[in-house]
């Protein structure tokens, strides 16, 4: 039992290792640029550009099924995420926010694909990156509606008492200019980050109590259980932020555009 | 003098603690959710956006504790 080889493909407990997976092609050498990660978000790119220029070779004004799913899923995107957080201004923000979603949400969906099991986003550039842009965008679209002055004076600056003002201004510049953009990025960095290491967790855990010990195949059965049941949360958790990523970036986009009280 | 000397990791303990806002924010989240639909049903379409938003950026907190235990660690 104890002289058994390893059937391990990592070893347990799983370490911050297992998230730089080995470099597909022979070149890169101490530090590969094309993994599965870069092939992952490659391919999401390329789907999610070829499911839509497709759907509307020939757009007609009774849809056909590809046509009717293209319009359904940018129609969530501008109805339910632009125009419902923004208003009726936000339909010109609804194609990037649509586009955030689904390239979050098809990027994310690696994690549970089997044989790439990994989400881009839990390297955190791509989370950074995204945050990045949405943070310059509505500080753009703030200043440019309102002119610099005004807008900082917006968002600094709440309508209380002189006196407390000193307290509330750093508060307030600390929370819309530093902490949105990186808890944005952290929130869709670690939601990644620990669902790839539950997941991990429980796989390998199963595959090291058999290795320890055979007798206890049926704990190890019952953790593989747990890890598909983990994989249904982990694609619910996926959804959701995707979700809250966009709907976040359109709410602060709303606050930047808002009128003055 | 040395009266006692603990191994292992802090992080864990570190975590554990972290994990009990979130924990009751949650809680709190969804508790309101059930309530304001239990006395105005219609109303459930509307919150129900606020509900994933709150979530959401509750659960970031205690994501950050997992994500920094990593950071953090020796």
């Amino acid at each position: 039992m104890n002289g058994q080889p390893s059937i391990l493909a990592a070893e347990f407990p799983p370490t911050i290792q297992e998230f730089f997976p080995p470099s597909i092609a022979p070149w890169g050498g101490d530090n590969p640029w094309f993994t599965r990660i870069t092939l992952m978000v490659w391919i999401a790119t390329a789907i999610i550009i070829v499911f839509f220029l497709v759907a509307y070779r020939n757009p007609q004004m009774v849809p056909t099924k590809r046509q009717w799913i293209a319009e359904s899923i940018y129609g969530f995107g501008r109805n339910s995420i632009a125009k419902e957080m923004i208003g009726a201004d936000g339909v010109r923000f609804a194609p990037y926010l649509t586009s955030l979603f689904l390239f979050i949400f098809g990027v994310n969906l690696f994690a549970i694909l089997p044989g790439f099991q990994i989400s881009p986003n839990s390297h955190f550039a791509f989370p950074a990156m995204l945050a990045t842009i949405s943070y310059v965008l509505f500080n753009y679209v703030g200043i440019r509606k309102h002119g610099l002055g005004k807008y900082l004076k917006m968002a600094m600056v709440p309508p209380a008492p002189w006196y407390i003002l000193p307290l509330l201004v750093p508060i307030e510049f600390a929370s819309t200019f530093l902490i949105r953009p990186f808890s944005l990025s952290v929130r869709l960095f670690a939601n990644m980050f620990a669902g790839h290491m539950l997941l991990l967790v429980f796989t390998l855990g199963g595959f090291a109590m058999i290795n320890a010990n055979g007798l206890l195949a049926p704990v190890s059965v019952l953790s593989w259980l747990f890890t598909i049941a983990l994989t249904f949360l982990e694609f619910m958790v996926i959804a959701l932020q995707a979700y809250v990523f966009t709907v976040l970036t359109a709410s602060y986009v709303q606050g930047a555009l808002a009128d003055e009280h | 003098m040395l009266l006692a000397e603990v191994h292992g990791s802090t992080a864990a303990i570190g975590y554990g603690l972290a994990a009990i806002g979130p924990g009751i924010g949650v809680g709190l989240v969804f508790s309101a959710y059930i309530q304001s639909t239990a006395r105005q049903p219609e109303s459930s379409r509307l919150t129900l956006p606020f509900v994933w938003i709150g979530f959401a950026v509750i659960e970031a907190l205690a994501l950050f504790g997992i994500a920094f235990g990593f950071i953090w660690a020796k």
